[in-house]
């Protein structure tokens, strides 16, 4: 995608992608993609999110697991500037993304976003607008207005989504008339349509049925592949099925990040322990 | 319990049937192609049985309300969008009680500002001057239906259009905007329908005319008649032929007010795309 290169003033290329790509990474060889800096996040007087430095591996599903209120969709909001929104909300620290930082002066947010997308615990179809237009949403919006281009998008985005079939022969009907998994994958199609580098998903499947779950939890693992994935969830042993790497939160700090089998089977520390067995959270 | 809502209902209703009902009794009488196809006149017309109507009144009504959804429409989106979009803004509490206040403003002042404002400099009453007035008039409703219309739509949505990239105004001009088209034109069409049956800010603005206006210019720089107003001069005059044609005027209005109405509905209750 060629989108950015005309607005993009901030050197964060697609270059970087490329040439991993040609290299083609062995299992430990892996990149960084995203990282955090002690990164705080304040509401108010409240520290929603302490200080927390975290790496988040390129084409790696990265999980999020924590007790509710423990900050882990705050942390991930704070990865694409979604609080850029709220006017009480303080940021400290970095996040860097392709080793530059997201909250570094003159970065534009919009440009931000569309390099890390982000998925939400809620279906979001774009209301008034059909199930073909939701997903090209990104570009047509942005002026792109070449059919045969916005056509090839389409396609592909919901073909990675793993909705192309269902939904090919009724491009035209609101994306609203769909079921709510497959709004879930019209959300993702159409955060994959912009070819965002990294795709942030606030607990996807948490108002879905164990069935679309299943679709989803599987597209995941097909995403990986293209993108970088970090995964808010609730649901412990969904982060043990879709993760690489997960982290630990509590009270808005990480307790412990590593990769999934380790966290999951012998965990170094008593409080990550405690929460996967169950004993508290 | 159920006949008391029954009641109560009906107490809610009955002012309702029993002013349509008279104001369709007393004027269907005058009812006659003659009231669309011909102006007012002297009253020397009423009087001597030529022929007389209110065309150029209804011509009017149009002209002056549309000049009002012209200047506030753009006025009273802007506000609204305001509201709903940028809630955080620190203007916004003080626009929320200007708004306030203006709603509940007496009309009639609202008539005196437009004197003040249009008729004063521009020397001469007209159909832009009572606009102006019923803009006045609209300009809340509109603030207020277009804020509830966007809040409709959640604010995931908002943070999904960010979230691929599109700056704020573009989610607002392109994702909410369209997914609340339905509530808008609600919205309008109720702003509408109350300016609609103004008559107090038109008396020193519109000033009523008992003539069609020879030019556009004329329709919209000088005196024209409207509705609302010319049901009050009517009432007010000493003819009893005109009485008549005031009650016609009222069915009219009626029928213009419903009808906004009527369209609403349909409009709210197209199901497509939503």
């Amino acid at each position: 995608m060629k989108i950015e290169n005309k607005q993009n003033g901030q050197n964060i290329t697609f270059n970087t992608r490329i040439s991993e790509d040609k290299n083609a990474p062995s299992a430990d060889a892996m990149s960084i993609r995203m990282e955090s800096r002690s990164l705080s996040v304040i509401y108010g007087q409240v520290c929603g999110v302490k200080d927390v430095s975290l790496p988040i591996y390129d084409k790696r599903v990265t999980a999020f697991i924590g007790p509710s209120g423990c900050g882990k969709t705050t942390f991930l909001r704070a990865l694409n500037r979604m609080h850029d929104l709220a006017p009480n909300v303080k940021i400290k620290g970095e996040v860097l993304l392709n080793n530059e930082d997201i909250y570094g002066s003159g970065v534009d947010p919009v440009i931000i976003r569309r390099k890390i997308g982000m998925v939400f615990q809620k279906p979001t179809p774009f209301p008034a607008m059909s199930i073909y237009d939701n997903v090209i949403a990104g570009l047509k919006l942005v002026g792109l207005r070449k059919r045969s281009m916005l056509d090839r998008v389409a396609e592909q985005s919901l073909r990675h989504a793993a909705l192309w079939e269902e939904v090919k022969d009724r491009l035209k009907n609101p994306g609203g008339s769909l079921s709510g998994g497959q709004q879930q994958r019209l959300s993702i199609a159409r955060a994959l349509a912009v070819e965002p580098d990294v795709l942030l998903m606030d607990e996807p499947t948490s108002s879905l049925d164990p069935q679309s779950t299943t679709r989803i939890e599987e597209l995941i693992a097909q995403l990986k592949e293209k993108v970088t994935i970090v995964i808010v969830t609730h649901n412990m042993q969904q982060a043990a099925r879709v993760s690489d790497f997960t982290a630990f939160m509590y009270l808005g700090a990480i307790i412990e990040f590593g990769r999934t089998e380790k966290i999951f089977t012998g965990p170094k520390e008593k409080q990550t322990e405690e929460y996967i067995t169950g004993r508290f959270g | 319990m159920k006949a008391f809502f029954a009641l109560n209902t009906i107490a809610v209703l009955a002012p309702l049937i029993i002013i349509i009902a008279y104001v369709v009794v007393q004027g269907i009488g005058a009812i006659s192609i003659d009231l669309f196809t011909q102006e007012l006149g002297s009253p020397s017309r009423a009087l001597t049985g030529r022929p007389t109507g209110l065309m150029h009144t209804i011509i009017g009504t149009f002209v002056v309300d549309a000049i009002a959804l012209i200047i506030a429409v753009p006025f009273g989106l802007g506000a609204g969008i305001m509201l709903s979009e940028y809630p955080d803004h620190k203007l916004n509490p003080l626009m929320r009680v200007m708004n306030d206040t203006l709603n509940g403003m007496p009309a009639v002042l609202k008539g005196l500002l437009a004197w003040a404002l249009v008729v004063k400099p521009m020397g001469s009453f007209s159909g832009f001057s009572g606009g102006v007035a019923l803009a006045f008039v609209m300009l809340p409703i509109l603030a207020r239906s277009t804020e509830s219309a966007l809040m409709n739509i959640p604010w995931s949505i908002r943070e999904a259009g960010l979230a691929i990239g599109l700056p704020r105004w573009r989610v607002v001009m392109s994702v909410i905007i369209p997914a609340s088209k339905r509530g808008l034109i609600t919205g309008l069409l109720i702003a509408l329908a109350r300016a609609v049956g103004e008559a107090a800010p038109l008396l020193f603005t519109a000033f009523g005319n008992n003539y069609m206006s020879s030019s556009l210019k004329g329709w919209i720089f000088g005196p024209v008649d409207t509705l609302p107003q010319r049901l009050y001069s009517l009432a007010i005059s000493p003819y009893e032929q005109w009485h008549k044609l005031g009650w016609a005027a009222g069915i009219i209005l009626f029928a213009f007010v419903i009808l906004s109405f009527i369209i609403a509905r349909v409009v709210v209750r197209e199901k497509k795309f939503i």
